[in-house]
């Protein structure tokens, strides 16, 4: 019988700790895909951060490194500068890199640093049990933020594509979601097209994924995914904020 | 290879280079600044890296990166900034990986002053950082012991996969003394199979990581890294003694102190005191064996720092009250004079030579 769809190379064959409804897995399998698909999956250093994804250097099949919190880009800088001819990535979280590592994430990217980040924003911190992010809508509630985001507290959540799209080395920066096919498929493609700038050796790429969180939002796998369409993307609209202008 | 003129801090890039380190990352801080300007200007001439970070915190983490893709890396700062490290130095230490800091220490706590001092003994020897580990800690007292021990602890390093600091001073930055570059004695080093380089298909990943959730996992390999610094107490404590066997007063001091020290002995000498001197090149491991061999009936060790007492500490552990222990220090950037020195240890004496 021909084989129709296989697991991607790019991951290993671990089972993952990620909850019931967690999206982080369908991003995983996008990431092993695009590595696995541009060539580079032999030749990649992925580098881990602190949170959900902490244990994400068992997921991917490539040789892998665990970052302090928020530090993936400083990590990822000292491998690039020293194996230019390796692929480098970062996968990170939100409180992660819009939070503790926004000095790292905004000077990688100020370099031209010749790494891709997959920046997965589920506007709350997941591992450590569901508190205020720097991403928690105003409203919403969070362990931190009981009577949910205020505003005049603690101001609004940041957007962090945007605020990167508006540095120089960044080239490659797109939001993007996964609660559909449809946009799994544009995921999928954002992700390729940024790690060919890479590639490609142009600079910086990042690609903030729209996740959801279930266990610590508080509703089911699918109303997770209402919740965000509804929500989310209308304070992170989704698309593509830079990419490298065609040179011919 | 002919002498040349050399100060402290540039010194300290151009043995790195020497020894193969390519690639620097750091961020600038009197009094080590004229370092990453050496390595800024050297490194790109041998094909290595110089890139100048956005913090102390992020340098740390280039060099945890790169020190993880299997190169020979250094980083340098002093003593404010060398407490940013910390995070970064608790993961080196704990993913086992070598590389070489280097802490120009100036006065603290806090902002402290920018003269020389000694007050990072504890946060280098104790570990600054979080968690059960240990650097080495090598203490220069000139610019020649400096460049070999930058050549040396890449090569201690790289043994034992392990942070290795450069504990010096304001003063051993900033002075010229004639240097010569040697080859330090060859060391058996062990491939860096565990680096990540890419798979490249061939083998299994490998993963930088100190991280391991199974409390029985992290307990062996907390046992693992003890084993490794039980055998770096073995073999490799360093420390040059003088007179302690026949001395009445022995002097502790390290790095610039212990300069200061000889000369207060040798004018002693000349009014017929006995003195010795102990002088500890590695602070971690702590040379506590060297303490057995001073004369039984000393009237006393004079422990000197610019600080408040802090390597005191150890003198204490190593005497292990067999003899009364003396304290001697100034501190904020202030250096102890020859005189001062000579009028304690004449205090000890009680008057009697």
């Amino acid at each position: 019988m021909a084989i129709v769809f296989k697991k991607t190379r790019g991951l290993t064959d671990v089972p993952t700790h990620y909850c019931p409804g967690c999206t982080h897995g369908i991003i995983h399998r996008l990431v092993g895909e695009a590595l696995e698909e541009l060539g580079v999956l032999d030749n990649a250093i992925g580098v881990a951060p602190v949170g959900c994804s902490v244990l994400a250097y068992k997921y991917f099949n490539c040789d892998m490194h665990e970052a302090a919190h928020g530090r993936a880009p400083a990590v990822a800088t000292g491998i690039k500068r020293v194996r230019p001819d390796n692929f480098v990535f970062t996968y990170q979280g939100d409180g992660d890199l819009a939070s503790i590592g926004t000095a790292e994430i905004v000077h990688a990217a100020h370099r031209g640093e010749k790494i891709s980040t997959i920046f997965v924003n589920n506007a709350i911190y997941g591992m450590t049990g569901g508190q205020m992010a720097p991403t928690t809508l105003v409203g919403q509630k969070a362990t931190t933020a009981p009577y949910g985001r205020d505003e005049a507290h603690c101001g609004k959540p940041i957007r962090m594509s945007e605020l990167l799209a508006t540095i120089d080395g960044a080239k490659f920066v797109e939001r993007v979601t996964v609660t559909s096919p449809a946009h799994v498929r544009k995921a999928k493609k954002a992700i390729m097209e940024c790690f060919k700038v890479q590639i490609e050796g142009k600079g910086f790429g990042i690609v903030e994924v729209l996740s959801t969180c279930p266990t610590n939002w508080g509703y089911t796998p699918e109303e997770s995914l209402r919740w965000l369409e509804e929500n989310m993307i209308p304070y992170y609209p989704l698309g593509n904020f830079k990419r490298p202008e065609e040179v011919e | 290879m002919a002498k040349v003129l050399m100060k402290g801090n540039e010194a300290i890039g151009a043995a790195a280079i020497k020894a193969g380190c390519k690639y620097f990352f750091g961020y600038p801080i009197t009094p080590q600044s004229e370092l990453p300007e050496y390595m800024a200007r050297e490194l790109p001439k041998v094909g290595g890296v110089f890139l100048q970070a956005e913090s102390e915190i992020a340098a740390i983490n280039m060099v945890y990166g790169a020190a993880g893709a299997g190169v020979r890396v250094m980083t340098s700062s002093s003593s404010p900034g060398i407490s940013l490290k910390q995070e970064g130095i608790s993961y080196i230490a704990g993913a086992e990986l070598p590389c070489v800091i280097v802490n120009i220490m100036r006065g603290g706590p806090g902002l402290g002053s920018i003269q020389p001092s000694q007050t990072d003994y504890f946060q280098a020897t104790r570990g600054g950082g979080n968690g059960d580990y240990r650097l080495v800690v090598l203490a220069p007292a000139n610019v020649q012991e400096l460049v070999d021990l930058i050549i040396e602890g890449f090569d201690i390093a790289d043994q034992y996969r392990n942070p290795v600091m450069i504990l010096g001073d304001g003063m051993i930055g900033q002075m010229m003394e004639p240097v010569e570059f040697r080859e330090p004695k060859r060391r058996d080093l062990p491939e860096k199979d565990w680096a990540t380089t890419g798979t490249q298909g061939k083998r299994k990943p490998n993963i930088i990581n100190s991280l391991y959730l199974q409390p029985e996992e992290l307990e062996e390999h907390n046992k693992r890294l003890q084993a490794k610094y039980k055998a770096i107490m073995e073999n490799e404590v360093k420390v040059e003694s003088y007179n302690i066997e026949d001395a009445d007063v022995v002097i502790a001091a390290y790095g610039t102190t212990s300069r200061i020290a000889r000369t207060a002995i040798s004018q002693l000498e000349e009014e017929g005191y006995k003195v010795g001197l102990i002088r500890p090149i590695t602070l971690w491991p702590y040379p506590y064996d060297e303490f057995e061999k001073i004369n039984p009936n000393c009237k006393g060790i004079l422990t000197v720092e610019m600080n408040t007492g802090q390597m005191l500490d150890d003198v204490k552990i190593a005497v292990k009250g067999k003899h009364p222990v003396y304290f001697y220090g100034r501190t904020g950037g202030m250096v102890p004079t020859p005189n001062e020195i000579i009028e304690k240890v004449k205090e000890i004496y009680g008057g009697e030579k």
